[in-house]
């Protein structure tokens, strides 16, 4: 890139200048021909007519411009990126903290959770225990109830067994007493039938 | 005068009092148009400079941000070729480098003035510099400040030689400070003027018309290096400023 550009700026150059003296020639010439009464014999840039005025206003615009940087602009600017760069530090600062006490409120959620969890699982647990615990003595219970209500039912049963038992032998009783009357014809004493029906159930 | 003025290349550098004349002691210090494009140039900087950054955003708006930019541009210039010490001349390079930059883009404007133009304005800076660098030098460094002129490790048989030839660089340095700046600001705008004068010629020439896009083009072209040599040669000459100040703050090679 420079290459091919400081080639194109010489060139430039060599042709500015070999034209500019023709042309300057021509319009020296011709400017001291209409102009007549000033002097622009020497060329413009080197003229040392206008140095005087040149440094005079130089020397006040540039020393104008010092101080101006200098006490006002510079300290201004510089104190503004100074301000700047103090900023985003504190504020980086400030964010790290933030960071930092965001990690810590999550660290204590998550225990906090965990925790929670945990008590619940405990808090479950025992009621899991205390609905059994209860749940046991219902059923023992309710076991215990159906067992005294089946003693009772036995109890009547047997009540109800023997005092049929009675009532058969009784039965018996009178109907062996009948059958031995119509077959002998003599009635034969209670107590004997008895006995015999007793002999005969018990086996 | 018109035609004249419009091919004659060398017009644009004629400097020419706008006021009645004015004298001081004798000196001719009228209110010329070169003057006129100085006062311009520092009001501009100005503007940027301390209008720009009146608010002193946190969040800079758009002046602020180009104070910031030029600033914080020269600063690391500085800061790069003279170290943290260099800073205290942050001032004189940036008011410099400012100024050279604005005058040098004021003038490629048609029809302005090129400050930089001027010989005189070029070697005034490159003195300023010069003498800052040797009045700083000597102040901080006393005669110590000339070992400037003897490079360590050099022979003594040698020194004899060394010697004048450093010299001789120290004194030709505001002579190559201030020359490059004003031939390259001269010399392209010299070339702008006379391709223009080209275009001014071909029409005169009846027949030749067709060909004024080719002058036309390489006005164009021309135009878009000048930009590129108006801030190139501004830092140029800043960071030149910042490589003798360097001198000054540490001298010895």
């Amino acid at each position: 890139m420079v290459g091919p550009m400081s080639v194109f700026r010489s060139k430039a150059f060599l042709l500015a200048a070999s034209s500019s003296v023709l042309l300057a020639g021509a319009g020296l010439a011709q400017e001291a021909h209409e102009g007549g009464g000033e002097s622009h014999s020497a060329f413009p840039p080197f003229d040392p007519a206008t140095f005087g005025s040149t440094l005079f206003w130089l020397l006040i615009t540039f020393v104008t411009l010092y101080w101006l940087m200098s006490r006002v602009a510079l300290p201004r600017v510089g104190g503004i990126i100074e301000h700047r760069n103090a900023a985003i530090a504190t504020d980086l600062e400030k964010a790290d903290v933030m960071q930092k006490k965001a990690e810590e409120a999550g660290n204590a959620y998550t225990a906090a959770l965990a925790k929670a969890k945990a008590n619940a699982v405990a808090i479950g647990q025992q009621a899991k225990d205390a609905a059994s615990a209860a749940a046991t003595e219902r059923r023992k219970a309710v076991e215990a109830d159906v067992a005294t209500k089946i003693a009772t039912a036995e109890q009547q049963i047997a009540a109800m067994k023997a005092s049929a038992m009675t009532n058969v032998s009784t039965i018996a009783t009178e109907a062996a007493a009948a059958i031995v009357e119509r077959l002998t014809g003599v009635a034969p004493s209670e107590a004997d039938v008895r006995k015999a029906v007793s002999d005969t159930l018990a086996g | 005068m018109a035609e004249a003025q419009a091919i004659d290349p060398i017009h644009q550098f004629q400097i020419y009092p706008l006021t009645e004349k004015m004298s001081l002691f004798g000196v001719d210090i009228s209110f010329t148009n070169s003057a006129l494009f100085m006062v311009i140039s520092l009001a501009l900087i100005a503007f940027v400079m301390v209008y720009g950054t009146r608010t002193r955003s946190l969040v800079p708006g758009r002046l602020q941000s180009l104070a910031e930019i030029f600033y914080e541009f020269v600063a690391d210039t500085v800061t790069s070729t003279t170290g943290k010490e260099g800073l205290r001349f942050l001032p004189l390079v940036f008011s410099l480098f400012m100024f050279v930059l604005i005058c040098n883009f004021l003038g490629l404007i048609p029809g302005t003035f090129t400050v930089t133009s001027q010989v005189i304005v070029t070697f005034a800076f490159a003195m300023l510099v010069i003498l800052t660098v040797l009045l700083y030098g000597i102040a901080r460094h006393g005669s110590h400040f000339f070992g400037l002129f003897v490079p360590s490790g050099v022979p003594a048989a040698l020194l004899p030689l060394i010697i004048p030839i450093e010299v001789i660089s120290f004194i030709s340095r505001p002579i190559s400070l201030s020359m490059r700046l004003f031939a390259n600001m001269l010399a392209g705008h010299i070339a702008l003027k006379v391709f223009a004068g080209f275009i001014v010629m071909l029409i005169a020439a009846g027949g030749w018309v067709a060909l004024t896009p080719l002058p036309m083009i390489m006005i164009v072209a021309l135009t878009a290096l000048e930009f590129l040599v108006a801030a190139l040669q501004a830092f140029v000459f800043a960071i030149l400023t910042c490589i003798y100040l360097n001198d000054a703050l540490h001298p010895g090679h």
